[in-house]
This record gives structure tokens, C-alpha cells and sequence, in this order.
């Protein structure tokens, strides 16, 4: 199913193209839906009716499982849609950035810093 | 008829949104962010556009994959903020100019740009916060009717730079033709140089951005020499939103029509270069 056009590859750096699209709907549906707090809510409820809900695949429900962003990404995740779903777990953008790069949240918000310098 | 009257570009994440909500704006971290735009607040005091088209990217408020326009304009007559994701308080909502939002989809789509038409937008931080960070005193009553222009940089394939600086241009050729007194603003939000996702997250380029800010003053088609996947390569996944950058400069004009006010770049806020640049229209 690569029916996407061939894109210059960039060493980890995903580009979400036709192929992740069709892959990760269900998936960034579910995370769509987290706009809602109403929806937040009746997720952390029951997890895993509401992945049933949104029709989530094997890979998909594991990676919801494991809270983990690469595995998430991988299962066709975008990263606009995925920051709904960590904020329902009160992570920002420097514990994602840490959790996909192996660093520790400090080393990671240093390792910004430096590159202003 | 209408004129632009100058232009704003800045970077936009929803950190400023908490920011502001909880008066960060003096503490270490946020000053050198915050403190960058008093000059650009104080130019909009002195100027008092009517109007902002205010070029942004979505990111999962309005649209969602089920529907995804590589250009929409919105139609409305206002324009909501609501929850993203994350119970960041909302801001109020902003009154939309409806005669200038047909007029640019009249002209644009007689230049060939395909747009989706929006008479129900809801903009996301990418919109609300720049103008909050412009006009942090607006309160209730915003004081300039808004046209959003929003670009795809969600799913692949994005349009080129070179595409976004035509639309620019056709932006700015329309407000032109325009028959209204009205005073306009050009704003386009992104940027600059970052990157959330996969194992380069954290990327950030402080070099290439100082050279595409320079850019716009001198040469501000420079950057549509790049293909997307380059201009990811050397920004980020998320960098490519200069694109906005690209679109709103290009609207205001060539390089003899547009002097350089003010600049201020702050690296980082949340995984951010955060670019702010103000161009005044010579008369």
C-alpha cells in the first residue's frame, strides 16, 4: 500500500504522507477526539473501550499502551494529533522530545538551550 | 482602495498560551520572548490597521484528516478559539471581515489557487496567540477585523515555498485591488526552526534561521530555491511552517516596497526558535 510518492529520506524525521495518513486514521481520530474534555475524561474512564470505540489496531493499541511516541508515530501517529493524547497524561513537549531521543528531560531542555548559544 | 499597511511574522506554540495565562511573561524563561514584541505592539498603536489577514497553519482544530485543504481562507463572520487538547484557558473570539474574505477568494481562485472556503472556522493557538501577544490589552473587543488564511502543513505532500510565495503575492495584489479605505496588516505565524517527532526531536538551527530572517529583508524569495523535504532537513519537521513566513512577506511586496522595523529571535521556548519580525510598507 506505499502509494505515497517517494520522499527524500531524513534521518529521524518522519514525514506524514498519504501512507502514515492511511495508517494512523483511527489512531489520530481518537487523538482528534481529545480536543473535547468530555472526551479526555471518558478515555482516562476506560482506555481500553474507548480504543475500541475508534477501531485501533494490534500496533496501535500497543503503542497507546506503552505511552510510547516513536512506537505511536510508527503506528501512524502525527505528531499534532499525538500532543492531544500526551496532554491527557500531563506530559509537554520536552518529555516527548526526551522520551524519543532517550535523553533525560533535563539533558534534553539543556541540549535547546545550548543551541542558542 | 485598500493598503497594506505592513506586516508581522512570528513563531507560535501553545506554551505562550499557558504563559500568558498564568503571567510568566517577566520570568526568565518567557522575557526575552515576551519582551521582543513591545516595539511591534507599539508600532500597532501608532498605525491602527483595520484589518489583519493573519496566514497560519491548523493544527487538528479545525481540521482533521477526514478533510484537508492544502489552502482554506475563512468567510465567517467571527471566529472562535476552543480547547485543543490540553485546558489552556481560550481567548475571546474575533470578528471576521467578510467583504475583504470574499474579495481575496474572488481574486485568488481567478489566479489559479484552489482554496477551500470557510464560513465555520474555529483558529487554533497558531492564530489566537500571536494576535494576543500583538495586542495583549485587546481584552473582549479585538481592535481589527481578521481573515484567517490557513496552509496545510499536516499531511504530505505541502504546498512548496514557491507556491506559498505566490500566494502571498496574490494576497497582497487582492488586498491592493480591494475597493475599501481600510488599512491592512499582513501576519503569518510558524516557525522558525523546530522539530517534535522522531529521534531528532529537539532539532533546531539557529544559523539557517538568522539566514532566512535576513533573507526577508533582501531577497524574500531565497527560500523557495528549497524543496519541502530541504527545507525540513535543514528546520525540522514542524520548521517547515516558515512557510507562513514566506507567504505573508512575499504579500507585502519587493524588497524596495517594505523597510525592516524590527527583529527579535529567542531560542528556545518549549522545542522552539521563536523568530519575530516587523516590515513597514513605504508609502
Amino acid at each position: 500500500m506505499a502509494t505515497a510518492k517517494v520522499r527524500r529520506v531524513i534521518p529521524g524525521t518522519p514525514l506524514f504522507d498519504g501512507d502514515a495518513a492511511r495508517k494512523g486514521y483511527a489512531l489520530n481520530k481518537m487523538c482528534y477526539s481529545f480536543n473535547s474534555a468530555d472526551n479526555r475524561a471518558e478515555f482516562t474512564r476506560d482506555e481500553a473501550a474507548y480504543c475500541r470505540k475508534y477501531g485501533l489496531d494490534p500496533q496501535q493499541l500497543a503503542a497507546v499502551e506503552k505511552r510510547n511516541v516513536l512506537d505511536l508515530i510508527a503506528a501512524g501517529g502525527n505528531a499534532y494529533y499525538l500532543a492531544k493524547f500526551a496532554g491527557i497524561f500531563g506530559l509537554d513537549m520536552q518529555d516527548i522530545g526526551a522520551q524519543q531521543t532517550g535523553m533525560s528531560k533535563e539533558a534534553f531542555k539543556a541540549r535547546l538551550i545550548e543551541a542558542g548559544k | 482602495m485598500a493598503k497594506i499597511v505592513g506586516g508581522i511574522v512570528t513563531s507560535h506554540v501553545p506554551a505562550i498560551g499557558r504563559a500568558i495565562a498564568g503571567g510568566l511573561q517577566q520570568e526568565a524563561y518567557w522575557k526575552p520572548f515576551f519582551d521582543g514584541f513591545a516595539p511591534v505592539q507599539q508600532w500597532l498603536a501608532e498605525v491602527k490597521p483595520d484589518v489583519a489577514v493573519v496566514i497560519y497553519n491548523d493544527h487538528g482544530l479545525n481540521f482533521f484528516l477526514d478533510k484537508m485543504p492544502t489552502f482554506a481562507v475563512g468567510a465567517a463572520p467571527q471566529y472562535s478559539n476552543a480547547d485543543e487538547g490540553w485546558g489552556i484557558p481560550t481567548l475571546p473570539a474575533f470578528p471576521g471581515d467578510q467583504d475583504l474574505s470574499w474579495h481575496l477568494i474572488e481574486e485568488l481562485v481567478a489566479k489559479e489557487f484552489d482554496l477551500t472556503t470557510c464560513q465555520e472556522m474555529l483558529v487554533d493557538h497558531a492564530f489566537t496567540l500571536p494576535m494576543k501577544l500583538l495586542w495583549p490589552n485587546a481584552g473582549e473587543a479585538w481592535p481589527v477585523r481578521t481573515v484567517p488564511v490557513c496552509i496545510n502543513t499536516v499531511q504530505h505532500p505541502l504546498p512548496s515555498a514557491r507556491r506559498c510565495f505566490k500566494l502571498g503575492q496574490a494576497i497582497g495584489e487582492a488586498v491592493a485591488s480591494w475597493d475599501s479605505d481600510a488599512r491592512v496588516v499582513v501576519i503569518g505565524t510558524g516557525g522558525l526552526s523546530h522539530q517534535l517527532d522522531g529521534e531528532r526531536a529537539g532539532f533546531i538551527n539557529k544559523s539557517f534561521d538568522l539566514e532566512f530572517m535576513d533573507s526577508l529583508v533582501n531577497d524574500p524569495a531565497w527560500a523557495t530555491r528549497y524543496s519541502v523535504e530541504e527545507l525540513i532537513e535543514l528546520t525540522g519537521t514542524q520548521g517547515i511552517e516558515l512557510l507562513m513566513w514566506v507567504a505573508a512577506r512575499a504579500a507585502l511586496g519587493g524588497v524596495d516596497q517594505v523597510r525592516k522595523l524590527h527583529a527579535n529571535y529567542h531560542i528556545p521556548i518549549s522545542n522552539t526558535a521563536a523568530g519575530l519580525m516587523l516590515f513597514e510598507n513605504k508609502d
